[in-house]
């Protein structure tokens, strides 16, 4: 879907960038603390790229009624629910892994890791999940492009926070909370796959 | 059409829900600041103790509230559980911003910093968040039984998210050990006198959430009469 326009798939990735130039003014990043702040760099420029992303996972469908349209069609909530999360899960994995390269080159930061891609796999997934159910709430509200950031970043800041601890870990090559933290996002991001479609049905109902 | 109309026995109730608040809300004040015993080392400070554990243990409770009349409204789709959810939402919000303002009073003197991000702290802030995101989510949804079906939704994830923001914090937190002290700390050293006047406290500030609680549903129903009877009329 959200590879047909082609406008947001240079704006996310040229956003997530800007942020990182503006970053790297707003602290001053030397090489000495560039493996300090790299990891809350990255996930907040993920954390607003994906923000982008979710605004705009309804928006089509509101804007032309095919709200309507897909929710008349024989397709269950659950069906709907869980292809446009896959959606943006991918659309969001483009985003990353050009943002991952332009941090690696712009910090020479060297982080990829396996359980680094694992972790930016499962916590998009945990973002894109909450973020679905949240875009089809704000997308129906007054000012949605604020509704959906005051409701997303709060409950992800879990998430979040294991992320940047884990990439963190993987930067200055340890490894001493990983085994604690990676499961953790797993166990959100299965409890909220579980919970989220559940209440996107409820609330498409209308 | 349900029956909106408040009676004669819902009136008096809040009557006397109001009057036995304001009669233990007295008894409360002065067992806080003439009895209660001056603590060695924290001095007066100490004393907002009795006013923010109690107002903390209410807004949880509050949530607590939110979450299962959300699960009630989804599954019986009735307005009245939905205008519980929605008064309970607001006080909360209203104990929790208590909660961080008395906090944050009595930082100040006892940890030298007006905020840290300790765990509970952190928690209480992000609780502060989300529920600000549901009331908000009522006020800008097209209309009205849409608001209450997104804020239901934002009230079940909102409270299974506590737990997990708490133990992320937690974590994250004890990583970087801090040397603060929780207010829950110091409770098992704690005066027999002093748990006494706290549980006094904890009973008038649950007196106290009951009757905002029922003072909004009360408006709230009231409201709703209001529509419906403009409803009629314009018919």
């Amino acid at each position: 879907m959200e590879f047909r326009g082609k406008d947001i798939l240079v704006s996310v990735p040229i956003f997530g960038f800007l942020l990182i130039v503006l970053f790297n003014f707003a602290l001053d990043v030397t090489p000495n603390i560039a493996s300090h702040v790299a990891p809350g760099i990255l996930w907040v420029a993920f954390a607003f790229a994906g923000i982008l992303t979710m605004n705009r996972a309804f928006v089509r469908e509101r804007e032309q009624g095919g709200l309507e349209g897909l929710l008349l069609s024989p397709v269950s909530r659950d069906a709907i629910f869980i292809s446009k999360v896959i959606s943006s899960c991918l659309f969001m994995f483009v985003v990353e892994i050009a943002l991952v390269l332009a941090l690696t080159i712009m910090m020479n930061i060297w982080m990829f890791s396996v359980v680094l891609v694992v972790t930016v796999l499962l916590t998009t997934l945990g973002f894109t999940t909450l973020g679905t159910l949240f875009s089809a709430i704000a997308v129906q509200t007054r000012s949605r492009e604020v509704m959906l950031p005051v409701l997303f970043f709060p409950m992800v800041i879990p998430i979040l926070i294991a992320s940047v601890e884990i990439t963190s870990q993987v930067i200055s090559g340890q490894s001493i909370g990983i085994g604690k933290w990676l499961p953790f996002i797993i166990i959100f991001d299965a409890l909220f796959l579980l919970i989220c479609p559940w209440l996107f049905g409820i609330v498409m109902q209308e | 059409m349900p029956n909106l109309r408040i009676t004669n026995v819902q009136t008096k109730i809040s009557y006397v829900l109001a009057g036995l608040c304001i009669i233990l809300m007295i008894v409360d004040l002065y067992l806080i600041f003439w009895v209660a015993p001056i603590d060695i080392v924290l001095g007066n400070i100490q004393k907002i103790f009795y006013i923010h554990v109690p107002i903390a243990a209410m807004a949880f409770l509050a949530f607590f509230l939110v979450f299962v009349f959300s699960i009630l409204y989804l599954i019986k789709r009735s307005d009245h559980w939905d205008r519980i959810a929605h008064a309970s939402g607001e006080v909360g919000v209203v104990f929790v911003s208590v909660t961080l303002l008395t906090g944050v009073v009595w930082a100040r003197p006892v940890w030298g910093v007006w905020w840290t991000w300790e765990p509970r702290l952190t928690t209480t802030l992000i609780l502060w968040l989300i529920y600000i995101a549901y009331l908000m989510v009522r006020s800008y949804a097209p209309n009205k039984s849409q608001g209450s079906l997104y804020a239901a939704a934002i009230g079940i994830i909102g409270f299974i998210d506590v737990p997990i923001v708490y133990y992320s914090v937690q974590w994250w937190r004890s990583i970087h050990p801090s040397a603060v002290v929780g207010p829950f700390a110091e409770s098992g050293s704690l005066e027999p006198l002093m748990t006494k006047i706290l549980l006094v406290s904890l009973v008038t500030f649950t007196v106290l959430f009951v009757l905002l609680l029922n003072q909004r549903v009360f408006v709230k129903k009231q409201e709703d009469l209001l529509a419906q009877t403009l409803e009629v009329s314009n018919k």
